[in-house]
């Protein structure tokens, strides 16, 4: 047995996931060696150069082909693309998660996660100005994990990343400053059956490796060429699909989402809702395409399904919802199935339109929905944010621009026209269709138009219905959410108006290496 | 089919700022709805002076039209979506059809708008209202300007939009939310179609310009062409209230009585036969979705005939008549090239007269203290003398009184009609002949019943004229009810106009004489009136329905069991998917778990509300989901 050779190593391909989860780093050290009093401002400083920075390098990279880390990795367009996306709406999050001025105690955060919630000292924090430092570094890793993810090109490394980025996650969701029994029973919710979905996928990662010999996509992709797909290997791929579809929030694997979304602190959940589904899509499209994607005709059946049953579910279920978080939980849900009729869309061996259509898609979604959840921080009520739908009646009364923001975005996730979501449904149905899906599209935009009402119940419900006595008030925000908020606005506006840049560089980056 | 794809020609001059027509109403619905309460004051004149000027940039740029050889010019906005293998650029097409459609929907955008000032004058709303009406009208000039299918299906979607909002406008009514809801759910069947159909395009030609589609239509296989069409129809159904998606159009009377005559019977509800009137190059190349598009028209006339002429809610009867009329258009348009010049022409003579007889309905609501119940009215030919006048020569000019509009126009179709030969043009002519007669008999019962006769009048009702911003537009389009047939046939041929679309008009053989059929429509129509007057204005009109009634009415009263119908094959299936997804979703959960969920969390009501489900039970579906898709693939395998 020879000595193990160090794998050789190519940092500045490497550079996006190096800034990231070098900020991480250092942001635990400043947990420890910082005084409270500088650390909120040093933390956001220090997530925000971290997720910055992974942008700016992936624009540097960008046209970098190349497998590194004794091709554990791979640094390709589909990667940089999604990897800057993450980027951006990780540094959207962190802006959101830093926003002091809306809460009365000056942070959506719990001041501290291990007192008992309902405890006198528990009570006491509650009303003191102690802020939480923790999820910067929680988010950091979390978006790190999720870079890793969009990029990993071995099956084992794709479920490290998996946990890199689940694991913050679920402690993210039980750190809610309100309604803490809420938040803790969402976080051990998705702790318990995020677990749950991880074993899945690690065991579908035993039943491939047992197949084919090899956890490396490249090597997956020859066993399959050459070997045909054995039992061993289809029921492998099905469960690590399982794995994935769940990240994703994906029907029938999606009942976590509902109540997770409403139960973690609004931030996280605009966290999740945005970048999350990036990463999810990114490790799926590259798992099918990469490794199967020469046997396509075992995995796209069952996409197909799971496509219809998403949007069926969400958009038939997003109907009978009366709080707007859970409301977007299922608009999510529904998206996710937009998202796969792209990926079906992409044809054999990573040819068409599918790939660009999908990236694009994943860009317009995570910035509308990272500005709709940014929004429900600001109204609120005595008990902290009021997302009960009779809560918005005759919101536009009370502050029209918020109705109109709302308005905007909503109407955007409904794909309507000069909106971001229009461009985007139009790319993921145009490149199923070119795939010959017509069935699958035609589901789509029946799911679409039955989506589209009860997105829109809520702008009439707003313009429409005179506000409660007792209603909520609007909150003024700080400058981290108004920058927030104007960034997704203006990007929904422009991706719906003049998308071909982004279109363009989506279809410029649609080629896997590996 | 080549001779009628419009060449584009670069724009230069007055032409170049055509776009005005669009961004003119545009800017003023911004305005209005971002400018807040600091535009209440002046926000209603903005947005009329806005659709004013629009109409005069459309008449400049159509007068600028007629000037140019091959009279269609087309404008490159910019680029929409430009890449590798996609590009869609926003453009604007102006030739003789959409220039009709622009001035028409300016012109009578702008009457209504003038109206609206003093129908709205007393409304909390007025800003937000003007906002909407200015949308409205910038989307439906998107529509018809548009040089693609994908902008047509931007504008398309705007005048929805545009619609709903308008129609849930007093949206403390149940009803008119329930109206809204139901115009949006039925418009969104059509839009679907309409969705399928330029996707379709889109896969197999690469474009969705009409100058790209309508070149390349020959080279497609028979069948896909005839889905195409199929499902322009369907859309085209959706926004023109045709069968069978014609229940939303009565129920959308809800809306104010402006929105009514602007959107509901002027412009947005014929869309659809803009569309198929501007598809004309895909339908001429598919007789079978053109043989449909007959049927539904034919169909749809006679259902709207015969509802109309059962119900006693006086929007209701015209939105009847509206759905009838648009059938006509549709039957024209299905015949063909032959029918084209007809069916714009009715299209045209029908938004004057049939908003101004909305606009005289709103007036009389107005007068009696809005109430829409023609049993309730009576005798007001004296209290609303220019109401009355207006209101009577609108319903001439809808029955096709000999030389007033309706008569040039319809009696075009009929003729077209039956000029197809054969068993089909005469049981298509018969059926326009037999719309025409029911037509007079429900228009003279709805002009018996309100201006004639005793008055029934509720107590405290004190009828009384309109404010003159009102009664002036009323004027203006009763002109418009009078000359417009006449202008568009017989002075200045409209089919001459629209040669550059629609290719030379033929001059048809006519298998029976237009005097036979003039004199044939005159008898029915006279049969009509003098039946209504034999049934209702003989006699006393009680203030209350009869309740004993023959099937017959039963059935036209329920608008021929549209809602029926929708309710037993749509809704019912959709309510049980609903039902059976809920319980899916929260399977094993049930009052006692959520109580016990409540008492785990320390009393926490919110938690039990809020939560539904325990992680077993979340755990369980994800399990069956993971055994579903594993068996799957093991079965797609083997």
């Amino acid at each position: 047995m020879g000595a193990i050779e160090a794998p050789d190593l190519s940092y500045a391909a490497l550079a996006p996931l190096l800034f990231v989860f070098g900020a991480a780093c250092v942001g635990v050290l400043v947990e420890a060696f910082t005084p409270r009093s500088v650390r909120h401002p040093v933390q956001v400083t220090i997530a925000l150069v971290g997720t910055i920075g992974a942008f700016v390098a992936t624009l540097l990279l960008a046209g970098t082909e190349e497998v590194t880390a004794a091709g554990a990795l791979a640094v390709d367009g589909p990667a940089l693309f999604l990897q800057g996306t993450i980027a951006i709406l990780g540094a959207l999050s962190v802006l959101l998660f830093s926003e002091r001025a809306l809460d009365p105690a000056r942070s959506a955060f719990v001041a501290a996660a291990a007192v008992p919630a309902g405890s006198v000292r528990d009570r006491e924090l509650a009303t003191s100005e102690r802020v939480q430092t923790e999820v910067y570094p929680l988010a950091t890793f979390a978006i790190g994990g999720m870079m890793l993810f969009t990029a990993a090109n071995d099956l084992l490394l794709m479920f490290v990343a998996l946990e890199v980025l689940s694991l913050p996650l679920y402690l993210l969701s039980g750190l809610a400053r309100r309604r803490r029994l809420l938040s803790q029973e969402a976080a051990v919710k998705y702790f318990l059956l995020g677990a749950f979905a991880s074993a899945f996928f690690l065991y579908g990662l035993a039943l491939v490796y047992g197949a084919t010999g090899s956890v490396r996509l490249s090597d997956v992709r020859v066993a399959v060429v050459t070997e045909g797909g054995s039992a061993l290997m289809v029921i492998g791929l099905g469960l690590l699909v399982v794995g994935l579809m769940f990240k994703a929030s994906v029907a029938p694997f999606h009942s976590w989402t509902p109540d997770v979304y409403q139960g973690a602190p609004t931030a996280v959940t605009a966290f999740m809702a945005a970048a999350t589904k990036v990463a999810a899509f990114g490790a799926v499209l590259r798992l099918l395409y990469v490794a199967f994607g020469t046997a396509d005709w075992t995995w796209r059946p069952l996409v197909y399904a799971l496509a219809i049953a998403s949007m069926v579910v969400g958009a038939v279920l997003g109907l009978t919802q009366t709080d707007v978080k859970r409301m977007l939980a299922y608009s999510s849900i529904a998206h996710a199935g937009f998202l796969l009729t792209g990926v079906i869309g992409l044809g054999p061996d990573g040819t068409g339109y599918g790939l660009a259509a999908t990236m694009f898609y994943l860009v317009t979604y995570g910035l509308t929905t990272l500005g709709a959840f940014g929004l429900l921080t600001l109204v609120r009520d005595g008990d902290g944010e009021a997302t009960h739908l009779s809560q918005w009646a005759g919101l536009a009364q009370r502050s029209p621009l918020v109705a109109a923001l709302m308005s905007f975005f909503l109407l955007a996730l409904a794909g309507i026209p000069l909106t971001s979501g229009f461009t985007g449904k139009f790319a993921v149905f145009r490149a199923a269709i070119e795939a010959g899906a017509w069935p699958l599209v035609v589901t789509a935009l029946v799911a679409s138009a039955i989506a589209a009402f009860f997105y829109l119940r809520v702008v009439v419900l707003m313009y429409f219905s005179d506000p409660a006595p007792d209603g909520p008030t609007v909150g003024v925000p700080g400058l981290p959410t108004t920058i927030v908020l104007a960034v997704t606005a203006a990007a929904t506006l422009v991706l719906g108006v003049l998308p071909g840049a982004v279109l363009e560089l989506a279809e410029s980056a649609a080629v896997f290496v590996g | 089919m080549n001779e009628v794809v419009p060449a584009s020609v670069p724009v230069d001059g007055l032409l170049s700022v055509a776009w005005l027509v669009i961004v003119l109403p545009l800017a003023g619905a911004a305005l209005l709805l971002l400018g807040g309460r600091r535009t209440d004051r002046w926000g209603h004149l903005l947005a009329t002076g806005t659709v004013v000027a629009a109409f005069a940039v459309a008449l400049a740029c159509t007068l600028a039209l007629t000037e140019r050889a091959g009279r269609t010019v087309s404008l490159d906005l910019f680029t929409f979506i430009d890449t590798g293998n996609l590009d869609v650029t926003a453009g604007l097409l102006f030739d003789p059809l959409s220039a009709v459609f622009a001035l028409l929907i300016t012109g009578v955008g702008a009457l209504i708008h003038v109206y609206s000032i003093g129908y709205m004058a007393h409304d909390p709303g007025r800003r937000r209202f003007f906002a909407y009406l200015n949308l409205f009208v910038a989307a439906m000039l998107l529509l018809v300007l548009g040089n693609s299918y994908v902008a047509l299906y931007v504008g398309w979607e705007g005048v929805g939009l545009a619609s709903y909002l308008l129609i849930a406008f007093w949206h403390t009514r149940p009803a008119a939310a329930t109206a809204a809801k139901k115009a949006f759910l039925m418009n969104r069947v059509g839009d679907v179609g309409l969705a399928l159909a330029i996707f379709l395009m889109f896969a197999q030609l690469g474009t969705t310009s009409y100058a790209g589609v309508f070149g390349s239509v020959g080279l497609l296989a028979g069948g896909t062409v005839t889905a195409i069409g199929l499902l322009l129809l369907l859309g085209a159904c959706g926004k023109s209230g045709q069968f069978p998606l014609q229940a939303w159009l009565p129920d959308a009377m809800e809306g104010p009585t402006p929105v009514s005559a602007l959107i509901h019977a002027a412009t947005m509800v014929t869309a659809g036969v803009y569309l198929i009137a501007r598809s004309a190059p895909v339908y001429d190349a598919t007789p079978t979705a053109r043989t449909v598009v007959l049927a539904v028209g034919a169909v749809t006339l006679l259902i709207g005939a015969i509802a109309g002429c059962a119900h006693d809610d006086i929007k209701k009867v015209l939105a009847y008549s509206t759905v009838s009329q648009i059938g006509y258009m549709f039957l024209a348009v299905g015949l063909g090239p032959v029918g084209y010049a007809a069916a714009i022409a009715h299209l045209l003579a029908h938004g004057f007269f049939k908003a101004g007889l909305f606009l005289g309905a709103g007036s009389v609501m107005h007068a009696m203290d809005d109430s829409v119940d023609m049993r309730r009215f009576g005798g007001l030919a004296r209290k609303l003398p220019i109401t009355f006048v207006t209101f009577g020569l609108g319903y001439l000019a809808l029955i096709g009184f000999p030389f007033l509009s309706g008569w040039w126009t319809k009696d075009a179709i009929i003729e077209v009609a039956l000029d197809r030969g054969g068993w089909s043009g005469w049981v298509l002519g018969g059926v326009a002949v037999l719309g025409a007669g029911l037509t007079a008999f429900y228009m003279t019962r709805l002009m018996l019943m309100t201006f004639f006769g005793r008055p029934r009048w509720e107590e405290g009702v004190h009828p009384h004229e309109a404010p003159a911003s009102m009664t002036a537009p009323m004027v203006l389009l009763a002109f418009g009810s009078v000359a417009a047939g006449f202008l568009l046939v017989a002075a200045f041929p409209l089919s001459g106009w629209l040669e550059p679309v629609f290719g030379e008009p033929e001059e048809a053989a006519h298998l029976v004489s237009p005097l036979v059929v003039s004199i044939v429509v005159t008898v029915v129509v006279a049969l009509g009136a003098l039946t209504a007057w034999l049934f209702v204005g003989r006699r006393e009109v009680p203030t209350t329905a009869p309740a004993r009634v023959s099937p017959v009415v039963t059935a036209a009263r329920r608008g021929l069991y549209a809602d029926t119908i929708n309710e037993s094959l749509v809704m019912r299936p959709g309510v049980w998917l609903t039902r059976a997804l809920v319980w899916l979703d929260a399977r094993g959960v049930d009052g006692a778990v959520n109580g016990a969920a409540a008492a785990l969390g320390g009393g926490s009501a919110r938690l039990g509300r809020a939560q539904t489900g325990f992680v077993r039970s979340y755990a369980l579906g994800i399990l069956g989901g993971a055994v579903l898709v594993a068996g799957a693939l093991v079965a797609v395998t083997a």
